[in-house]
């Protein structure tokens, strides 16, 4: 090797440097060029591309709140919840949507899922949002789908709490129905999600926010194409509290079942507290095919239904009380003293008043006929008398005062407050005088006059507890998911009028003859061993002279009258007071006293009354009761 | 070379080693980072290769340093001409990925010959323009046989597709060329001649290659497509911040949202866990292995070794640049490997001897 010394004037680089030094320039403007870019991105854009990229790998699922049970007073269940599988698709994590959702309409049952999938894709649901494809799978669709699973990148079985009502249409009207919460609700409700149930109706819309819980969340990390990895926090979802009504399954059952095809309502009311036995209404509808979506198809059959299945008849449906207003004429002209329970006035099959006459029901009249016999024969040219006495005006203000022509204030959407008119309403109604010959009718529950069945129930149970009118509740108590009592509803006295209690003992005497005398009109309503007090009526449908009165059977359906009953048992220490309406059934006391006798004796079945033999009053005399009675 | 002479231990240049190794080892780290949570839970096969090309690279550029650089001008038309055949074998029967026909395969290992093109182009063209330019520099004239050593791999390059590996090679002839002793009046012709070339390249370039320019320079435009690489490897190396996220803890690389991200996106995955200070450090070692690499070239004892470096040191640059470039979303996606650190066995067994042969450059300008 030649020997090392420096010669460095001879080298051929020096040549090179300025080159070398102006390409090190360069790489040094490049070098702070890249350093400056990731500051930029690092440091000062950091939060923004950090957010971005948890945004990338964490979706908030949430976890919807179990809805809280409905129970009867015997903490029976009536609306639980229960699992459903719903197939749902989520585009993003699925290779070929089309090829896929042709292969599931063919292993699950063709049907509209590539349309449910382009509808969301219309209405701007994100990619990675699950679509709901099929609902409530049957069993043999959900073993096909969980066995074909891998075959399905993107689809998958979610299970969904479906409000499930255990005895289908039982007190449906009552208890509502849920379903999914509209755009509207969701500007108004800031907790709520698409997809979350809400309730529409009955007790699930009026205690929803009792029912429903809150709901919890979970962040989930995911990959790229949207592959669930692990969950990174969680807040559990809060359940909701459980509903114990005061209606009894069993006398509910037996209510809807005595009701049986016909249009009608029933309320059943502890006349001691207000609580709610029972309430009918039929014809009814299913609430199990709202939760999770119901067909359009079916909804525009329901609210199309001439019989509107959705009306809740025993707060929505107002009819003319006929003969059951009575009652209150009687509260009125005895407290009001414009008559006496000795008063008497002759019956002679009607009167003329103006230019027309006026008929009782009775062709052949009453006769000679006071107060108590007037009540349970129902007849009507007595009270066409106490009205004229009374006048419409004060006829009214007792109505008002005993709850008619009102809402009740129970906690349901849509009550209807029925009319009880006075020459005022009039005046602001029509500017038109009140007539005296119209106070005959309003007398005996006729013309203006329309109340609810729910009202009437509350009209006896004031009879039956001596004026006290208590505010109908139907929810007794919250429980918590452990069955620890949240809250309680004692019993709310809305308004109190001041009976004498001798009037009280001859109204409820008179009343307890409607059903035990062998004269009386509600004779169908007699049951054994308990004595049972009721007032019966007919509403008529169709307006038409007093004096034209025709036999039923004479008469379409649709214009035949609504038979009444109310009553209330046992007659010395009430317990139960019940008002029943059937449509166009005719008289009440063939129709609707045969349905409240079966309330009762159901009642008094599961709540057998203490002490000793009931006393029995004895029947006056023994007169075949007229088919036409009311 | 029977016996190592005493100095070339003594002056062995343990500063270009040691950055040589610190890359690669950040390489690791990152190809493990990159793999990590995937389907082999842990350490991923990937990583084990990775490691073993860093041990035969090492080997390489050992035997490189030992071995006197200038025996290398001796070999280099052969050596050109390997490259070139495999590069034609490549384009017959090349093993093919991704839509691109890059790969031999050797069963054991598959080469990438354009890695192997990029150091027989620089040791053909240094070997080619080691004699002393005219006075004034060289004019066109002589710029046409180096013209057409590059063009022959090139235009084989471009076919396989690899835009990226082609414009490497454009711009080492042009740094070679220009320190070599390009005439000044030359540079500003042929500068002036690429802007007016760059509308016919336009032309020539695939559809793809022509989205990913457009997505570069908006790449909201179609978040989704070719913007999305740029997006997701931008909001990975931001989310990082100052510090990092810290080792194997980056959620875009084990989530998959990074594309390639054991090789052209590497920088993204080590940026997203080691943060602006870890990208600085990383910048850093790059910054002083080049520079290192120019004193090299600056002092070395000949033309040959000083155009050498300048070769080798080019390319260490500008990938790099493109490659930082590309991951910060400064520069359109052209597949280009960060070099020592990105997943793959021939650019990073071509890189470790390239180092060699630096450090034998530097360590014989004692020699002679």
């Amino acid at each position: 090797m030649a020997k090392f010394t420096r010669r460095e004037k001879n080298r051929p680089v020096p040549k090179l440097a300025p080159r070398i030094a102006g390409l090190m320039a360069l790489v040094v403007a490049v070098l702070i060029t890249a350093s400056l870019r990731l500051y930029y991105l690092q440091v000062i854009k950091h939060h923004e591309l950090a957010e971005l990229a948890d945004r990338n790998r964490i979706r908030i699922q949430r976890l919807p709140a179990l809805r809280g049970l409905v129970f009867d007073r015997h903490h029976r269940p009536l609306v639980d919840t229960k699992p459903s599988f719903d197939a749902v698709i989520v585009p993003e994590d699925t290779p070929d949507v089309n090829s896929t959702i042709t292969r599931l309409e063919k292993l699950i049952g063709p049907n509209d899922m590539a349309k449910k999938v382009e509808d969301a894709d219309d209405d701007g649901r994100p990619d990675f949002e699950p679509v709901m494809v099929e609902e409530r799978l049957n069993w043999p669709q959900v073993v096909a789908l969980e066995t074909h699973q891998l075959e399905f990148p993107g689809v998958s079985l979610q299970v969904t709490p479906r409000r499930h009502y255990l005895y289908d249409s039982l007190a449906a009207h009552l208890l509502g129905y849920v379903g999914e919460v509209t755009v509207k609700d969701l500007n108004r409700l800031p907790d709520y999600r698409m997809g979350d149930d809400i309730g529409k109706f009955g007790l699930e819309r009026s205690w929803e926010s009792t029912l429903r819980g809150d709901s919890g969340g979970q962040e989930i990390e995911v990959d790229s194409i949207g592959r669930r990895l692990r969950m990174l926090r969680e807040i559990p979802e809060r359940p909701g509290n459980s509903v114990v009504m005061t209606i009894d399954l069993d006398l509910q059952q037996v209510a809807e079942n005595a009701i049986g095809a016909r249009a009608g309502a029933l309320v059943a009311i502890d006349p001691n507290t207000g609580y709610i036995l029972a309430m009918a209404s039929h014809p009814a509808y299913n609430p199990n095919i709202f939760a999770g979506g119901i067909q359009s198809s079916a909804w525009r059959e329901l609210i199309t239904d001439p019989s509107h299945p959705l009306e809740n008849r025993s707060i929505q449906g107002i009819y003319p009380p006929g003969s059951t207003f009575k009652v209150v004429d009687s509260i009125a002209a005895l407290m009001d003293r414009t008559m006496t329970t000795s008063t008497s006035y002759n019956c002679p099959g009607g009167i003329w008043f103006g230019n027309r006459e006026y008929r009782c029901w009775r062709k052949q009249g009453h006769g000679n006929i006071s107060f108590h016999r007037a009540i349970v024969e129902s007849c009507d040219v007595f009270f066409y008398d106490v009205g004229q006495h009374l006048g419409v005006d004060r006829i009214a203000a007792w109505a008002h005062a005993l709850g008619l022509g009102k809402k009740t204030g129970i906690d349901l959407d849509n009550e209807k407050a029925g009319t009880i008119p006075s020459s005022e309403w009039k005046e602001r109604r029509f500017h038109e005088r009140w007539y005296p010959a119209e106070t005959l009718s309003v007398a005996i529950g006729q013309g203006y006059v329309a109340v609810t069945p729910i009202q009437l129930a509350e009209l006896a149970a004031e009879v039956a507890n001596g004026g006290t009118l208590y505010k109908p509740q139907f929810v007794s108590q919250i429980d918590a998911l452990d069955g620890s009592v949240v809250k309680t509803f004692p019993p709310v006295v809305e308004n109190q009028t001041r009976i004498d209690p001798q009037v009280l003992a001859q109204l409820r005497s008179a009343m307890a003859d409607v059903v035990n005398a062998s004269d009386g009109t509600g004779k169908a309503a007699k049951i054994d061993g308990i004595i049972v007090a009721g007032k019966t009526g007919t509403a008529q449908v169709v307006k038409e002279a007093q004096g034209a009165r025709t036999k039923e059977t004479a008469l379409s359906d649709k214009n035949r009258d609504h038979g009444w009953f109310m009553a209330f048992a046992p007659v010395d220490h009430p317990k139960i007071a019940i008002a029943c309406v059937i449509e166009h059934s005719g008289h009440g006391g063939s129709t609707a006293a045969p349905v409240v006798k079966a309330v009762m004796e159901k009642y008094f079945e599961l709540n057998p009354p203490q002490g000793g033999a009931p006393v029995i009053v004895p029947s006056n005399d023994a007169q075949p009761t007229d088919p036409l009675a009311d | 070379m029977a016996e190592i002479d005493r100095r070339i231990i003594y002056h062995f240049d343990w500063t270009l080693f040691s950055l040589a190794l610190a890359l690669s080892g950040i390489g690791i780290l990152s190809v493990v980072s990159a793999t990590w949570g995937g389907k082999h839970h842990g350490l991923d096969p990937l990583v084990m290769r990775q490691l073993l090309w860093v041990g035969v690279g090492t080997a390489l550029m050992t035997a490189a340093a030992l071995t006197d650089y200038r025996t290398l001008g001796t070999y280099a038309y052969a050596f050109y001409v390997l490259a070139v055949a495999m590069l034609v074998v490549v384009a017959v029967a090349g093993h093919s990925t991704g839509g691109s026909r890059r790969w031999i395969n050797l069963g054991v290992f598959n080469l990438e010959p354009s890695e192997v093109a990029k150091i027989a182009v620089v040791l053909v063209l240094v070997r080619y323009l080691r004699d002393e330019p005219p006075k004034g520099g060289w004019n066109l004239l002589h710029m046409i046989i180096p013209a057409l050593l590059l063009a022959v791999p090139a235009a084989l390059v471009l076919k396989q597709p690899d835009l990226g590996t082609a414009l490497i090679l454009i711009l080492i002839t042009g740094t070679l060329i220009f320190v070599g002793g390009l005439n000044w009046r030359m540079l500003v012709v042929l500068m002036l001649g690429a802007v007016l070339v760059a509308p016919v390249g336009w032309h020539y370039l695939k559809p793809y290659q022509r989205g990913r320019l457009v997505s570069f320079l908006n790449p909201q435009s179609d978040p989704l497509g070719s913007g999305y690489h740029i997006i997701q490897s931008e909001i990975a190396i931001g989310s990082g911040g100052a510090w990092g996220k810290g080792f194997l803890k980056g959620t875009q690389a084990r989530l998959n949202f990074l594309p390639e991200q054991t090789t052209d996106f590497i920088f993204a995955v080590f940026a997203e866990e080691f943060g602006f200070f870890g990208s600085i450090v990383l910048l850093g070692l790059y910054t002083a292995l080049i520079a290192r690499g120019a004193w090299i070239a600056r002092h070395a004892r000949d033309r040959f070794g000083t155009l050498l470096a300048i070769g080798f040191t080019g390319i260490v640059f500008w990938q790099v640049a493109i490659n930082i470039g590309m991951a910060t979303g400064m520069l359109p996606v052209v597949g280009i490997t960060l070099p020592l650190v990105s997943y793959g066995g021939s650019s990073l067994i071509a890189m470790m001897a390239a180092m060699g042969v630096l450090i034998s450059i530097n360590t014989r300008r004692f020699l002679f």
